[in-house]
């Protein structure tokens, strides 16, 4: 345990709301990621997923519960600047189209992350050097967001959070808002950044099968805890909590018989099966 | 949060100006933005600010010297005639618009600067922050704009600078309402977070990310306001709080004419020049309020 990278001990989240009862979303959960490793965490929504990556970035403070970054306590994000220790913890957060100041260059926001202030004339390069990195077009630095699409801002995040040379990136839901070719793109990008810059990740996903190609140990939240967790491979191979069971079976497949992912009625009954016959032909025409 | 009645007005009002984020400065240039009636109040307030600049050579007398017999309807010589002291209206009308114009300017700016830093810090630095700055702006709202202003007026006694002191009074609230407002929302924006997880320091972060993408709402709301700034301002100094005699200032000269209307054009002119101004200004501010509202946009051909 003591090459972590990020240890959560028994980290308790609870959301106040005015006028009704107190939220707990996550309950007691521990998990930790060790330098180089990637740690998949997938759960359905309201599982408490987010609350969890908030706590685990230093966005907000557990209720209870201690956050470990490289072996000092991580404080919580103030209105003081964030000590440069601490930078090295990085998000890439789920919505791309919010990632991004729409009213600031992509360059004027890259260099946000820059531990100490960069030369001027050494920042058009240090800007082409994550833009590459991430694979995008070293000379859009003096573009706008607006100009770029879902997948290549995401892309853009991702890049801002390398300013910062991070030790572990926390990525919340990073794909979840693109479509399935963009999304694999990202996870590959993720996967082989994560390799280049031997960097640790947290990926957080509802889609077991994303955090089975990208995660080397994954953990299944349910209900604000932590109900299984493992090598990717064994929890994919042999799940042995019934909530990991239903996850695996609820991956959508391509089949002749026609259903809905996650339930189990038949939905085959002759007037469902019309209507969506006639969507599904409507979709394609 | 309960709901008190002056939250209700700056809410009405900003509601208006919500909705869409902020695109003041994308370009005017394709769409909608060209209507008639925009093109129009624009000629209207480039005419005036015209006036404005060049009253020495365009108005035809002084505005303060007697160059006639006393209340001459409009004629060849007079225009719109003279008032009771010989007075040429015309040339008070021009000048009129001297003090009127960068006055309106003036209620205006100061109000969102004042409005934007208290409403700026209420929406970023939350509460107890918050919640004097806004129980403030709540004790200025509960009152009607134009009696507070009057009573700040005469308290301080009539001239130029505290009726503009009373206007910025009685005006900020309502931009420290809206800007809030927008701050509070843009804060929570994950562009603001992940910069501060990055470790842009606080004022940098307010400057670069929070002010540019919440200043669009209050920006368009103040052009509508600065119809209504000249309006109050007209509404003091008709009452004797604004600049005082024998300055020319348009409220001042309707009350001048109000006394015998017999003599309609001592202050029918004024009037027309505070409708025509205000209009433009409304109509302006409409406009760039629709056309930064995508949903509004959308409804039009394009």
């Amino acid at each position: 345990m003591t090459a972590k990278v990020l240890e959560l001990e028994d980290i308790v989240v609870t959301h106040r709301r005015s006028g009704g009862p107190a939220v707990q979303a996550v309950r007691g959960v521990s998990l930790s990621v060790a330098p180089g490793q990637v740690v998949g965490l997938v759960g359905e929504s309201g599982c408490g997923k987010s609350s969890l990556a908030r706590v685990a970035c230093g966005i907000h403070a557990p209720t209870s519960g201690s956050v470990r970054f490289e072996g000092a306590p991580l404080e919580p994000l103030r209105m003081r600047q964030r000590p440069a220790a601490d930078r090295k913890l990085q998000m890439v957060f789920q919505n791309p189209y919010a990632s991004l100041s729409p009213r600031r260059t992509i360059a004027s926001q890259l260099l946000d992350g820059a531990s100490e202030p960069i030369p001027r004339e050494q920042r058009s390069a240090e800007v082409s050097r994550l833009l590459e990195l991430v694979g995008l077009d070293p000379a859009a630095g003096s573009r706008y967001p607006s100009q770029f699409s879902g997948g290549q801002r995401q892309r853009l995040a991702i890049a801002r959070a390398l300013a910062a040379k991070p030790s572990l990136v926390v990525a919340d839901e990073p794909v979840t808002a693109l479509d399935a070719f963009s999304s694999a793109q990202i996870v590959q990008l993720l996967q082989s950044l994560v390799r280049e810059l031997g960097m640790g990740m947290l990926f957080i996903s509802h889609d077991l099968s994303l955090v089975r190609a990208i995660a080397d140990e994954t953990a299944v939240m349910y209900a604000g805890e932590i109900v299984e967790r493992g090598p990717s491979e064994q929890l994919w191979e042999q799940p042995t909590h019934p909530y990991t069971k239903t996850l695996i079976a609820a991956i959508p497949e391509i089949g002749p018989v026609k259903k809905l992912p996650g339930l189990d009625e038949d939905l085959t009954e002759p007037a469902a099966a019309d209507a969506g016959a006639a969507a599904t032909n409507g979709a394609s025409a | 949060m309960t709901i008190l009645p002056s939250d209700r007005v700056a809410v009405s009002r900003a509601s208006r100006f919500r909705r869409d984020r902020l695109r003041v400065g994308g370009s005017l240039g394709t769409g909608s933005f060209w209507r008639p009636l925009t093109v129009v109040s624009l000629g209207i307030i480039v005419l005036w600010c015209l006036l404005a600049a060049f009253a020495p050579w365009v108005a035809p007398y002084d505005p303060l010297e007697t160059v006639g017999d006393n209340l001459q309807p409009p004629s060849g010589a007079h225009w719109m005639g003279t008032d009771d002291l010989g007075r040429d209206v015309l040339s008070r009308l021009i000048w009129g618009s001297r003090l009127s114009l960068p006055l309106a300017v003036a209620i205006v700016a100061c109000s969102l600067l004042v409005g934007g830093i208290v409403g700026l810090a209420a929406g970023y630095f939350g509460k107890a922050v918050d919640n004097v700055a806004m129980r403030l702006a709540d004790l200025v709202l509960a009152f009607p704009q134009i009696i507070l202003a009057m009573a700040v007026a005469a308290a301080f006694g009539p001239s130029v600078g505290n009726a503009v002191l009373a206007l910025v009074i009685v005006s900020w609230p309502l931009y420290a309402r809206i800007i809030r407002s927008s701050v509070l929302s843009v804060r929570e924006q994950e562009y603001v977070v992940a910069g501060r997880l990055l470790g842009l320091p606080t004022l940098r972060s307010i400057v670069k990310d929070v002010i540019p993408n919440s200043a669009g709402p209050a920006l368009v709301m103040s052009t509508i306001e600065l119809g209504n700034a000249i309006l109050m301002l007209a509404a003091l100094s008709f009452l004797g709080l604004g600049p005082r005699p024998p300055a020319a200032e348009w409220g001042a000269m309707i009350a001048l004419g109000s006394q015998n209307l017999g003599n309609w054009w001592v202050s029918l002119f004024p009037g027309l020049a505070i409708l025509t101004i205000v209009m433009a200004f409304n109509l302006l501010g409409d406009a760039i309020q629709d056309h930064l509202d995508p949903r509004s946009r959308n409804a039009r051909t394009r």
